[in-house]
């Protein structure tokens, strides 16, 4: 730490964590590429991918007990409290931006479901006549959806009910309640962790399969990054939770709290928006399954 | 001073304390934490990546100096190691064009312009001590260079016809999915997968630090240029890059899962991935392009020892350059058979990018203009910059026209256009920068007068090398394929002379590089004198370690 420092910002000592955390991201991402390819890698790819999964969370992992142990030895002034309230806000705005992509995706696909247009006006598909009529309306002639009113309906109220108990969490921890902080978090992972499992009786329900359509493609990619969020949201909030039970977070210094919380609400508007757009109007007009 | 001399063990104690004091090898260069020595890393890993991708241009212009398929076949078997049929040969050609765009677009000019110049004199011109999140900084790198790892590493495993990825940077739907078996363009997308990771990154970076470490007094109308236009790439590459991530996770699917997104018998549509890619890849042409502006802004207005003229006038037209990127992508596909409604939008919101462009052009004249310009090396390469730059622009506003653009569309007149805004334009910019601000970062001077003939070899070069491109894209010479019709030779062989010209000058510039660590003079710390006003040039060359330990005020 340099001596004479006379301005608030956080100066690091060198890490060797970003070193690490690459190179595991390449063990992890060349393993996957190891798993597509068997013939060209043999069978060790779920290995090299595991062992390089492992690391990747290692790297998480001791990242975030550097940086809870730099806001403890007070490193994280006001202004640099503040960094990480822009790098938190421009990081979910990077992933709306990747949710925009799964979107466009489903809207190409629902709004221009014409398959392949011949000079003449008549419509066909490599399938023939009745693959290239099937392909003409959306949700594809043959597709039964999921009842948008039954499982979705309710993991909406889900989702929507866990924005409210991590805001009861916030305001619990804001006027040094702990006891209503812990409370509150618990339900929200609780109703989390219930919305997954929800969503995994769906996924094994769908009478619709990932392959072989652009409706099944596009509706378990879309809900499926989803659901991967909400893991990540879901673990984000067990760690405020285990940090409350020791003690940390303050009614004036809880960036990481509210990090998580903001990162949950942005879980629930994507969940609206598929709410909306697949499961609703995206699947309107379409024969219901069950 | 005779304190100190009296007793040196004081002295050392305080040296273990000083802003310059740095960690050992190991810790600086591979656990950086500080943006100069990540921006000196970048820079360093650039220019390597650079060598590569400008060795792979070389090999295709050998190729195409004259016509028929000379030294595809002896290449494919050299790196296959058994004698490589004829489709393997022309698979060799797809696998070079590849890696040259990609090499070019994601390891030389983005890692130089945004995670070099941007790390190194974003800091010191808001008088900043470092960047808001330095640990992040440093995986922003080091993603970089996995991200390149696996990119190299793809060449060298099957890809479809043989080996390595052959899809084109664009890696286009199906010839990227159900086109291309085997595992060099898995590789490939999860090289962009990594590489995308460590640019969102710095971004947030880059906003977080321009927003919030500006030193009192330094509003957001007081920012020199640089900064600003940094500031809209960070932007760029925060909004746009994501959507790249899913278009390319959606060629994954497609590839290992039985996706139907591009697949048109599935009811999948191949065209969803050119607008997915297009979206992404408009921004980032202005991504690369941006923060060579902000450097020509520097660099002018230091050699004409003014201000910038119209500053505001400059810093919005980047912004607006920024936002109306966003709304121009179809005009890159002009010819997929979209109706004349929607080619009528395209071509008019991309001619309108030339209003704010424009107005760059012109103010860096007027900036010139009444001037005392003084003709350093830097200033050279700026002025060519501003006068191929605008070259590249006037094509453009020709490409633009989709009704035009039927006919030039994937020939050589596009190879040309968008070769003079980046090859003449970003890497002008990168050399300009690199002039400018050497002395700034290693205390050494280069050569003026290496510099200047650098400039001219490479000026001449890159001319003679490119611009035969129109005639040759005018008359129909479709890019992307190894082999042409007798009657382009003429000018395939000129081209192909002017990239030795261009070569020689790359070598002078080596040569003027290892002159300056070698024998170059020291550089105090305003090299440039009075025109030279940013906060950078307030420190000594190069800066201390930790710089701004005390935050400068501005008035």
């Amino acid at each position: 730490m340099a001596g004479a420092n006379n301005h608030d910002y956080h100066i690091l000592p060198p890490s060797i964590t970003p070193l690490v955390g690459s190179l595991a991201a390449l063990t992890m991402f060349f393993g996957m590429v190891m798993m597509f390819q068997p013939s060209h890698f043999g069978g060790y790819g779920g290995l090299v991918f595991g062992v390089g999964l492992l690391a990747v969370l290692y790297t998480f992992l001791t990242w975030w007990i550097d940086v809870v142990n730099e806001a403890h030895a007070g490193d994280h002034t006001p202004v640099v409290q503040l960094h990480m309230r822009y790098g938190m806000i421009l990081f979910i705005a990077s992933e709306v931006m990747f949710f925009v992509g799964w979107f466009w995706a489903w809207f190409d696909f629902s709004l221009f479901p014409a398959p392949i247009e011949v000079i003449d006006g008549a419509t066909e598909s490599l399938f023939g006549q009745e693959g290239a009529d099937a392909l003409l309306q959306w949700p594809p002639k043959g597709v039964e959806t999921l009842a948008a009113m039954k499982l979705p309906l309710l993991n909406t109220l889900i989702l929507l009910c866990s924005g409210t108990t991590v805001t009861w969490a916030h305001h619990a921890l804001i006027n040094g309640d702990r006891e209503g902080l812990k409370k509150g978090l618990w339900v929200t992972i609780i109703l989390g962790v219930l919305f997954t499992a929800l969503q995994a009786v769906e996924y094994a329900e769908a009478p619709f399969t990932f392959g072989g359509l652009n409706y099944g493609s596009a509706f378990f990619m879309a809900t499926g990054f989803h659901g991967f969020h909400v893991i990540v949201g879901t673990i984000f909030l067990a760690v405020c939770l285990f940090r409350a039970y020791k003690g940390h977070f303050t009614p004036k210094q809880h960036f990481g709290f509210e990090a998580a919380a903001w990162y949950w609400h942005f879980v629930d508007v994507v969940w609206l928006f598929l709410f909306i757009v697949v499961y609703v109007w995206g699947g309107w007009g379409a024969p219901v399954h069950g | 001073m005779t304190t100190i001399a009296a007793n040196p063990g004081d002295l050392h104690a305080h040296d273990d304390h000083d802003a310059d004091h740095k960690p050992g090898f190991f810790a600086r260069w591979f656990m950086s934490t500080n943006h100069k020595d990540i921006g000196t890393l970048y820079l360093i890993f650039a220019i390597t990546a650079g060598i590569i991708g400008g060795a792979i241009s070389g090999l295709m212009r050998l190729e195409l100096a004259q016509p028929g398929v000379q030294y595809l076949g002896q290449w494919a078997t050299w790196l296959s190691g058994t004698e490589a049929s004829w489709d393997q040969a022309l698979h060799m050609w797809n696998v070079l064009i590849t890696a040259h765009g990609l090499i070019m677009v994601f390891f030389m000019v983005m890692p130089a312009i945004i995670g070099g110049f941007g790390n190194w004199f974003v800091p010191l011109m808001i008088g900043a001590p470092d960047m808001a999140f330095p640990r992040m900084n440093n995986i922003s790198f080091w993603l970089t260079v996995v991200a390149f790892i696996m990119l190299l590493g793809s060449t060298f495993v099957p890809g479809g016809s043989g080996l390595g990825a052959g899809t084109g940077w664009t890696v286009y739907a199906p010839l990227s999915t159900s086109g291309s078996p085997g595992p060099a363009v898995d590789m490939a997308i999860f090289s962009l997968h990594l590489a995308g990771a460590a640019s969102i990154l710095g971004a947030v970076n880059f906003i977080t630090t321009i927003f919030n470490m500006r030193a009192p007094g330094m509003t957001l109308h007081k920012m020199p240029l640089f900064v600003w236009s940094v500031l809209v790439t960070a932007f760029l590459l925060l909004l746009a890059l994501p959507v790249l991530a899913a278009a390319i996770t959606m060629l994954l699917v497609d590839r290992n899962f039985g996706g139907a997104f591009f697949d048109a018998a599935s009811g999948g549509d191949p065209i969803l991935y050119q607008h997915l890619f297009w979206f992404f890849g408009h921004p980032e042409v202005y991504i690369m392009i941006l923060p060579g502006f902000g450097i020509i802004s520097q660099i002018v207005s230091t050699f004409s020892k003014k201000p910038v003229f119209g500053y505001l006038g400059m810093a919005y037209a980047m912004v607006a350059i920024g936002v109306v990127g966003f709304v121009v992508w179809a005009h890159h596909m002009f010819t997929i058979g979209m109706s004349v409604e929607m080619k009528m939008y395209f071509t008019a919101a991309t001619m309108v990018i030339a209003v704010p462009t424009g107005i760059k052009i012109f103010s860096w004249i007027a900036t010139m203009w009444g001037g005392s310009v003084s003709f350093k090396t830097p200033m050279v390469w700026a002025m060519g910059f501003i006068f191929m730059f605008t070259v590249g622009g006037v094509t453009g506003v020709v490409l633009a026209n989709g009704g035009l653009d039927d006919n030039l569309h994937d020939t050589y007149y596009v190879v040309a256009h968008f070769h003079y805004v980046l090859s003449l334009g970003a890497v002008f910019s990168l050399f300009a920068g690199f002039y400018y601000w050497f002395g700034k970062m290693s205390g050494r001077h280069l050569s003026e007068a290496l510099g200047h003939l650098h400039f001219w070899t490479f000026f001449i070069g890159v001319n003679v090398l490119f611009f035969p491109m129109h005639f040759l894209g005018n008359q129909g010479m479709p890019r992307r394929i190894p082999d042409y019709n007798g009657a382009y030779a003429y000018w395939n062989e000129v081209a192909s002379w002017g990239y030795a010209i261009m070569g020689v000058g790359v070598i002078i510039f080596f040569v003027n590089v290892a002159y300056a660590f070698i024998g170059g003079r020291k550089a105090e710390g305003n090299y440039w004198g009075e025109g030279a006003t940013t906060l950078e040039w307030t420190l000594s060359s190069p800066p201390p370690f930790h710089q701004f330990e005390t935050l400068p005020v501005i008035k």
